[in-house]
């Protein structure tokens, strides 16, 4: 048997912890970076990136990613959540408690928000670790460079989520290891509050201190593991600065083709996400007794090593990241820029919505966030639920067949036109509700759908979450 | 328990009608004192003359003030009342119950609506604060779904019922070129119709209702005054409302090719009026074609056709001006506009009209005389989840 480790006592034998689920989220667009340099005057590069649509920021992609890190560990009760984000849809107010709703956690689950900064994943992760129950981090962003820009076109949008917790939770599949911080104070990317673009220092310096301080700590993980470069499996890097991630890879004497693909070429670095992300990505992949490495360079650098159990190849993902990658459909390069505000585009020219009211919201969480209908006595579901019906039905992982639809060009939509489909789910319940991720003339009635956490638009700052049905996709099994 | 109707016992002595458009220069205070002032005109009495007020509209104003105060009306009860698109005729039946039950002699029911000052085209609900769950999605999409789904219940392609709803749209526009009053006075050729670029679903904006401005209003009395007033007075034979539980929107077994509220309304008016076979009996019918599908599917509703042959009576031109049964006469919502407060008083002035033979000459339906009764049909709302007035007016007291 392994040495085991728990993160406050390095070394020290104790109860283990580690991932007993994961759930990737990519959204369904793609950007083809060969369109950019055309419109842009340069930048681009070949390949693709992850574009989160107009309809989702880091809240929504985090609660698909939470979704599916739940599908496959239903039975087990989250004792707390923990968000992290550099794309924050709110300050001063606890993204995670939206997620957190949308999750249908309980009320005594504490959430909280790890953001800012990319590092902060890290963080999280450390956090859910350090608890005692089943904790849910989850990572989300949405990433933005200016037009041309090097950072838009390394950059993704994208989610993950981890559950994590101990043996008697659920299967631990791969347990938590070593954990080495190296923090360094280094001023290499940087944003200003309310700013759109990130801005860089001159890149040789910040490789120098950043693949220094990785080299730093994979071996000092290496170290604690008692184990070799070489006895390695899985090797996931990431972090602020791509020169320095891939400078570095070759400084640590892991064979390359032990190197977990960082999807540069089809999403791009999601920020926070990124580490989470790739972590699925060698879990998906994983086989019993495997070590995998994560190492992140960011305001210094995280190694951290985690150990495949034989629960790995018994584990079900309902929704694999290599189905997600396979689904993606193409943007246009227009479209991506006025999704992200950075091509002012005629809006409808109607009123805009109006701003939710906190308080209405507010009496109708579990509707609003959760998609919970109600059930009458004779079995009818209904959505909303029915005033007075006090049986909550959860109709979020429902799927439906689309009975009629319209294409609506005269209503106020972020990104005309509106598709508006009438859905009849199976086992019962009807919603007129808006689709997305979709293309108006790909449309007919009978076509399968699931539900997916959005915003449907903002108003005076306040961000209006409801869910819209999209098609069922073979991402989506 | 039970609808029993007010059969023969208020009539309509007075009514008016302004031009529907838009009123750019003109204000809701300018159009209700025109719409109060011919109608006043129209029954012969002053304005002190009439005991109580009810005004129907929309979103364009608030309280009984909206009435009292342009009108200057000195210590008259008056009150607003708002159901969706059906306001005015709501107006009508509140004066009319109001007279019937003896606690006023002379009551007016008065619709007003200023749409066009929103900015916007089109017409926007004013928003209710919410918890922002709500269908985002337009009216005309929403009544857009109609067309699929008739034409995949009744087996007929979706190009064959395109075409009846611009037959539908081409009789109206033509009625409309006969009515001085109508916002659009311009005839629309079917094929024209069909060539234009769709807005939702299969609908163009020429399946909508013109947005417009404008005001009408009835003056009401017992059926035994009415005499007192004009030789040729309306009698009611039927008011009806129905106000749907809005379970369509939600229930997998509507199919969006019938509004059950409309259906249990005209039934309900049909009763109360003594009628079995409206289309053989009725002179003319006004009804709510907010769009298109919406005047196909109220013939099925309303009895007029049987299910599935609406689309087929349309294109036999049976609701045309020399039909069998004229429908929107006057252009109805499509080309006369649609002021929303306004338009359920609109529907009676036409009945108004013709009943009394006073319509121009060029659109006066023949069967007056021989057919002594017209039907108005008013909703508000959307395919499942509506609200629905049907009235039964007669030159005749039984």
């Amino acid at each position: 048997m392994n040495k085991r480790y728990t993160l406050e006592h390095p070394g020290k034998i104790s109860w283990v912890r580690g991932i007993l689920s994961h759930g990737a989220y990519l959204p369904y667009r793609r950007l083809d970076l060969a369109t950019v340099a055309e419109v842009a005057g340069g930048g681009g590069r070949r390949g693709q990136r992850a574009v989160a649509s107009f309809d989702e920021d880091a809240t929504t992609m985090g609660v698909e990613a939470g979704r599916s890190s739940l599908l496959s560990a239903d039975q087990v009760e989250v004792g707390s959540l923990w968000f992290s984000t550099v794309s924050p849809p709110y300050l001063d107010k606890t993204n995670a408690a939206a997620i957190h709703a949308a999750l249908r956690l309980e009320r005594s689950c504490p959430a909280y928000d790890v953001i800012g900064s990319v590092r902060g994943s890290l963080g999280a992760l450390r956090a859910a670790l350090a608890q005692d129950g089943p904790a849910l981090a989850v990572a989300a962003d949405v990433r933005v460079g200016l037009a041309g820009g090097p950072d838009e076109a390394y950059f993704g949008d994208g989610a993950a989520a981890l559950l994590v917790g101990g043996d008697s939770d659920a299967p631990v599949l791969a347990e938590a290891g070593p954990w080495v911080s190296v923090t360094d104070e280094v001023l290499d990317r940087w944003r200003t509050p309310g700013e759109l673009r990130s801005k860089v220092w001159e890149e040789r310096y910040g490789e120098l201190r950043y693949v220094a301080a990785g080299v730093e700590a994979f071996e000092g993980v290496l170290k604690m593991a008692g184990l070799t470069a070489q006895q390695v499996d899985q090797l996931v890097v990431t972090g602020t600065h791509g020169r320095a991630c891939r400078s570095v890879i070759g400084k640590l004497g892991v064979p390359p083709e032990r190197l977990v693909d960082d999807f540069a070429l089809r999403v791009g670095n999601t920020g926070a996400a990124d580490p989470f992300l790739l972590l699925a990505a060698a879990l998906e992949k994983a086989e019993p007794g495997q070590s995998i490495v994560v190492l992140v360079l960011a305001d210094g650098a995280e190694a951290l090593m985690l150990t495949a159990t034989a629960a790995v190849s018994q584990h079900q993902v309902r929704r694999p990241l290599a189905a997600q990658l396979a689904a993606g459909a193409p943007i246009g390069y227009g479209r991506y820029l006025a999704w992200r505000g950075l091509l002012a585009v005629e809006p409808p020219r109607r009123p805009e919505p109006a701003r939710v009211s906190g308080s209405a919201a507010g009496r109708r969480v579990p509707w609003k966030f959760g998609f919970v209908g109600s059930r009458s006595d004779d079995g009818t579901i209904n959505l909303p639920p029915l005033t007075g019906e006090q049986e909550g039905q959860p109709m979020a992982d429902a799927q439906g067949t689309i009975t009629t639809f319209t294409i609506d060009r005269l209503s106020y939509t972020p990104s005309p036109p509106m598709v508006f489909a009438v859905v009849d789910f199976d086992g019962g319940g009807r919603l007129p509700v808006e689709l997305t991720d979709v293309d108006a003339a790909d449309v007919h009635v009978g076509d399968r759908v699931e539900m997916t956490f959005r915003r449907l638009s903002t108003a005076d700052g306040i961000h209006n979450y409801f869910w819209k049905a999209r098609p069922l996709r073979e991402s989506s099994v | 328990m039970g609808s029993h109707g007010i059969k023969d016992r208020v009539a309509i002595v007075g009514m008016s009608c302004t031009r529907f458009g838009e009123h750019w220069d003109r204000g809701l205070d300018e159009l209700i004192v025109e719409a109060a002032t011919d109608a006043f005109a129209s029954a012969g009495i002053a304005k002190d003359d009439a005991d109580a007020f009810w005004v129907g509209t929309a979103q364009s104003g608030m309280s009984g003030l909206l009435l009292s105060r342009p009108l200057r009306l000195h210590n008259k009860p008056v009150t607003r009342v708002e159901n969706y698109c059906a306001s005015g005729s709501e107006a009508f039946r509140q004066a009319a119950y109001a007279v019937c039950s003896g606690a006023y002699d002379v009551a007016v029911a008065l619709g007003a609506e200023k749409l066009k000052d929103s900015g916007y085209q089109g017409a926007n609900a004013a928003p209710i604060p919410s918890d922002g769950t709500n269908r985002t999605v337009t009216a005309a999409a929403m009544y857009s779904m109609i067309v699929p789904a008739y034409a995949n219940r009744y087996g007929v392609s979706v190009d064959e019922v395109k075409t009846a709803l611009a037959r539908i749209a081409s009789k109206n526009h033509h009625n409309g070129t006969l009515n001085p009053r109508a916002q659009y006075r311009r005839e629309m050729s079917v094929e024209h119709l069909l060539s234009q670029p769709r807005v939702a679903g299969q609908l163009s904006v020429f399946d909508c209702a013109g947005v417009a401005d404008g005001a009408a209003a009835a003056v009401i009395v017992r059926a035994e005054d009415a005499l007192r007033y004009t030789e040729r007075p309306l009698y009611v034979k039927a008011l009806s409302f129905v106000a749907g539980d809005g379970s369509g929107v939600t229930d997998a077994t509507y199919d969006y090719t019938t509004f059950p509220e409309v259906v249990h309304c005209a039934a309900d008016a049909y009763q109360q009026a003594g009628i079995t076979d409206p289309r053989r009996v009725l002179a003319m019918a006004e009804v709510h074609d907010c769009f298109t599908p919406t005047e196909m599917v109220l013939m099925e509703d309303l009895g007029f056709s049987q299910r599935g042959h609406a689309w087929k009576d349309v294109m036999d031109g049976a609701f045309e001006l020399s039909g069998d049964l004229p429908v929107n006469p006057d252009g109805g919502l499509k080309s006369f506009g649609h002021p929303v407060g306004a338009s359920g008083l609109r529907m009676m002035f036409e009945a108004w009209l013709q009943l009394r033979c006073e319509a121009p000459a060029e659109r006066q339906i023949a069967t007056v005389g021989e057919r002594k009764l017209a039907l108005t049909q008013n909703l508000g709302g959307y395919p499942g989840e509506m609200v629905s007035f049907v009235s039964i007016l007669g030159t005749e007291r039984d």
